[in-house]
């Protein structure tokens, strides 16, 4: 995957997390790199993708924002039980013999059958 | 804007060619990287950008001046690290950075006390008694102290360890991202390029074999690999094909607006890698000499 698109999913783990929330300042280009020795043209290429995507906005001068229309954090309440429902799933399947690949290959179809039907009116 | 255009350019040592007929438009305000193997003239080709050699024949133009005859106003624009990273053994840090400010009409002190404390570097150390990676940071405080428009820089982490690395690698790009500036870097290490480049040159004995954006170069090469007897129409040119037995593997280049290659039961087709890329640019060479 491109490194830009690494970081747009890296905020948007960040936005559902709740680690980052709206109103949250982005660091700048520089900061990033300073911390992942990555070209700056690169998290200002994800940065683009996000504000496209709406989930941040860029105010000149001022930086790079979380949108207020961001998507909400997952609720501690709900995100905790089904995080460890997946734990234990994934545990029969790793029990069961199947390696990353298989796991990723039969999560990605078991969520193309779950999501298709709504497809027409997903929103983000 | 263009950093450095080249046409015809060439540069003959004696009997020993060292770059032959290189067209270059090299864009502005990006990262490039220049790749090749040992003597492919990657140092040749800083060298003439910085003015330190002349082209036996062709032209280069640099930030729109000629690094011969526009030289003194091009020398404080430009900076160059030479890859064994020339600094003076008897001066301390203090003094280093001292000479750097009388020697260059542009100088921004306190960008290079900055970036030399940043590193826990003591101004009052010798050069002589720093580590590899130190004096690969002092070097870079000295360049961009310059506030160069250009910065040109021979093979910059080789012989660092991981950290250093990494360390000076997000000093450039820390440079980088304050704005305004063009970094041409030659490296042996892909991954290297891979996270720091957006542009890339590969060369091979003295001549461009490659030169673009490397979103667009990766996104025009494929990695296929599947029964030895697969062709792949007009559209795909072949950049390296290595076949086994029953199985091949290649690298394809859409030269033309292609059909996707589908994959199905016995071939796989994926994008290529940049390392991939690279490497088949380097080995079709290798089996054209044989």
């Amino acid at each position: 995957m491109p490194t830009y698109l690494q970081l747009v999913q890296q905020v948007k783990h960040a936005v559902r997390y709740g680690m980052l929330r709206p109103g949250d300042r982005l660091p700048t280009a520089r900061e990033v790199v300073e911390e992942l020795a990555i070209n700056p043209n690169t998290v200002l290429k994800a940065y683009r993708e996000l504000d496209h995507e709406g989930f941040v906005i860029s105010r000149t001068g001022a930086g790079t924002f979380v949108a207020d229309d961001a998507p909400a954090a997952l609720e501690r309440s709900v995100a905790g039980p089904l995080l460890r429902r997946v734990d234990r799933w994934l545990e029969h399947a790793i029990a069961a013999g199947l390696d990353r690949e298989s796991v990723v290959a039969l999560f990605t179809l078991a969520l193309q059958a779950a999501f298709e039907k709504e497809a027409p009116h997903a929103r983000r | 804007m263009l950093a450095v255009k080249a046409v015809g350019l060439t540069k003959h040592f004696g009997r020993s060619v060292a770059l032959q007929d290189c067209d270059l438009d090299l864009p502005a305000q990006r990262v490039i990287g220049v790749v090749g193997p040992n003597g492919a003239g990657k140092t040749t080709l800083l060298q003439l950008a910085a003015g330190l050699r002349y082209p036996t024949s062709g032209s280069m133009v640099v930030l729109d001046r000629s690094p011969r005859a526009d030289a003194a106003d091009l020398l404080p624009r430009l900076a160059f690290i030479a890859q064994d990273r020339p600094l003076y053994g008897d001066l301390t840090v203090a003094e280093t950075l001292e000479l750097g400010r009388q020697l260059n009409v542009r100088w921004d002190p306190a960008y290079a006390r900055a970036r030399v404390q940043r590193f826990r570097i003591g101004l009052d150390a010798r050069v002589r008694g720093l580590s590899t990676g130190q004096r690969a940071q002092v070097a870079v405080a000295v360049a961009l102290a310059k506030r160069p428009e250009l910065v040109l820089l021979d093979e910059p982490v080789a012989n660092l360890d991981p950290l250093a690395r990494l360390e000076l690698l997000e000093e450039l790009m820390a440079a980088v991202a304050e704005g305004g500036m063009t970094m041409i870097m030659s490296a042996n290490a892909i991954a290297d390029i891979d996270r720091v480049c957006d542009y890339l040159v590969i060369l091979l004995d003295g001549k461009v074999r490659l030169a673009g954006d490397i979103e667009e170069i990766t996104a025009q090469h494929r990695f296929v690999s599947g029964p030895r007897e697969l062709s792949f129409g007009d559209a795909w040119e072949t950049v390296d094909a290595r076949a086994a037995e029953r199985q091949g593997t290649w690298i394809l280049r859409a030269v033309m607006p292609a059909e996707p290659i589908a994959s199905n039961d016995g071939t796989v087709v994926r994008p290529a890698s940049l390392e991939e890329i690279v490497l088949a640019y380097l080995r079709a060479r290798v089996e054209v000499a044989v």
